[in-house]
């Protein structure tokens, strides 16, 4: 009962930091798409790049996020940045990195051969082929690679609080530290309510794309 | 028209070359239908690609209506260029209208124009615009969506055709609608066209030309009458098969046997006919068919308007080794 009394009388400051970190991933994976995508299709056309890349991405991912945070941290100080907002930022970015690129990597080299070949033979430059045919045919899979990243990084953006980045990490850190469990379990439970709900929202998103899209192909 | 001088493909690899494409060299006619034919492997598929520059040419060169497609602008040469692929290839996240009008689109025509060449296009290959225009590719039984490669590749009345087994994967019956149709389209529309097939009856059928291959070799090419008639080795004599007098029977109808045959003319008729008759313009083997079936061994054979012009039998065969084509279209 402790939590619904915490809740009643700090909703207004839960709500705050649930936007803030909202706002944490949204940009995080955001700045992910705008580059991860193009990223993406870049080594699709280059198959020597793409292991390499791949591999990077993965070795990435399994860096475990304090200790990429930690790593962070002398690096930004070079530039007096070394706590806050950008760490974290760029952490995150890299983290929703991986899914985006792999998926993307994989929608645009699963698209029919015969189909590119048409493509190709009919008289469509490289960037009409892209933005005609393979994009829509990849976009359910790179949606999906956009759905896991969201996901990864709201979990992960949750831990990012303690390098000073704010967002509902905030209340777990702080309530470790100060041994307080109701704020812990809000926190935790609203960064999983969070990640939970924003799935099922893009589940239901991307199911009305891709039954245009994807199935026939 | 199209031109192969010394044409030569071969894909290297790293531990091995493979000489797809072995010094070929012949022309097609403005307006002629070309066939590829050959076993799997041989190369048709990437000769018939080396035109529209999909694969690059090793040595020698490509002439199409008289320029060299190595001195022209790709993008300009593949959208001149229809292509019909080998399992159609339709783009499946576009309506079928869409598909359509890749090619015009890009071409930059205006809206009307293109729905005008849409409707009209879908008409020709049979499906109605209204019911069929707004579908996906995959709302299309496959023989439908083989006739949509088709009309995209004509979109834009390209004066060039690359076609790789259109009729490819069809049951016999759809097939054999198409193959009419497509004749009976090609007959207003004079393209030149490549055609790629392994079936002997259909290049026989389509052809103008047929070009037979072996592992990239052209072992013959020449009307379906001289490759039948005169296969010029052992290969094009095996491909061909040992019933190439029958499948000869095809190219040739009542009529032309008619023309040359004295003896045709001297079998006497009678006014009453009980037996079976045939259309004058039926083709040869038709006419044997019904011939073998005959009790007496006679069919009356009757011109469009019923009128009976004699009876046929099974010794007026005699004279067909001596009966091409070409000769006939002279008599005629
Ligand atoms: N990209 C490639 N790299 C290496 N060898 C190739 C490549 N593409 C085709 N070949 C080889 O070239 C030869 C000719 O292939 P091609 O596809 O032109 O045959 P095809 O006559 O069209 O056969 P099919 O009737 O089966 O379609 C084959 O031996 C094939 O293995
Ligand atoms: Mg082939």
């Amino acid at each position: 009962m402790e939590i619904l009394e915490f809740v009643q009388t700090n909703w207004l400051e839960i709500l705050q930091m649930t936007l803030e970190h909202i706002e944490l991933v949204g940009l995080a994976v955001g700045i992910a798409i705008i580059t991860g995508v193009p990223f993406g299709i870049y080594i699709s056309q280059r198959e020597s790049l793409a292991n390499l890349v791949l591999a990077v991405a993965g070795i990435i991912m399994t860096i475990p996020s304090i200790a990429l945070f930690g790593i962070m941290i002398p690096i930004f100080s070079l530039i007096n940045q070394g706590i806050g907002y950008l760490p974290a930022i760029v952490a995150l970015i890299l983290y929703s990195q991986l899914p985006i690129i792999r998926n993307t990597y994989i929608a645009i080299k699963n698209v029919d051969p015969n189909v590119r070949d048409a493509a190709i033979g009919m008289g469509m430059t490289t960037f009409q082929r892209l933005i005609k045919v393979e994009l829509p045919l990849a976009f359910p899979v790179i949606m999906a690679g956009v759905r896991m990243a969201i996901v990864l990084t709201i979990g992960i953006g949750a831990i990012a609080a303690y390098i000073g980045a704010g967002g509902l990490g905030g209340y777990i850190a702080r309530g470790i530290s100060t041994s307080y469990a109701a704020m812990i379990q809000v926190g935790a439970i609203s960064v999983s309510t969070l990640a939970i709900s924003i799935d099922v929202l893009l589940g239901k998103f991307q199911k009305r794309f891709s039954s245009r899209e994807s199935i026939k192909s | 028209m199209i031109e192969f001088q010394n044409a030569t493909k071969v894909y290297e690899s790293v531990d091995k070359s493979v000489t797809a494409v072995n010094n070929i060299n012949f022309h097609v006619e403005p307006g002629e239908i070309c066939v590829f034919l050959g076993p799997s492997g041989c190369g048709k598929t990437t000769l018939l690609r080396m035109v529209n520059r999909l694969i690059p040419i090793t040595r020698g060169s490509i002439e199409v209506e008289g320029k060299n497609i190595n001195s022209m602008d790709i993008i300009k040469l593949r959208r001149s260029i229809g292509y019909v692929i080998q399992h159609n290839g339709l783009f499946p996240n576009m309506t079928i209208e869409d598909n359509i009008n890749v090619v015009p689109k890009m071409l930059g025509w205006d809206q009307n124009r293109m729905k005008k060449r849409c409707s009209e296009l879908m008409e020709m290959m049979g499906l109605d615009p209204g019911q069929f225009q707004k579908r996906y590719p995959f709302e299309l039984s496959g023989g439908q969506q083989q006739r949509i490669g088709i009309a995209r590749a004509l979109a834009a009345d390209p004066p060039v055709m690359l076609m790789d087994e259109p009729f490819g994967a069809l049951d016999p019956i759809i097939r054999d609608h198409l193959q009419n149709e497509f004749l009976r389209i090609q007959k207003e529309m004079k393209k030149t066209i490549l055609f790629v097939s392994h079936d002997i009856d259909e290049a026989i059928k389509l052809g103008d030309k047929v070009a037979i291959f072996d592992t990239g070799e052209l072992m013959q090419i020449g009307t379906p009458d001289e490759i039948l008639s005169n296969p010029k080795n052992d290969f094009v004599r095996d491909f061909v098969g040992d019933d190439r007098a029958l499948k000869r029977l095809t190219l040739l109808k009542v009529r032309d046997l008619m023309v040359l045959s004295d003896g045709f003319r001297k079998h006497r008729l009678n006014n009453e006919w009980h037996g079976q008759v045939i259309s004058v313009n039926e083709n040869l083997k038709t006419a044997l068919s019904h011939l073998l079936s005959a009790p007496n061994g006679e069919v009356c054979v009757v011109d469009d308007h019923n009128k009976k012009l004699g009876v046929l039998c099974v010794s007026d065969f005699n004279l067909f080794t001596e009966v091409h084509p070409k000769d006939i279209s002279i008599v005629r």
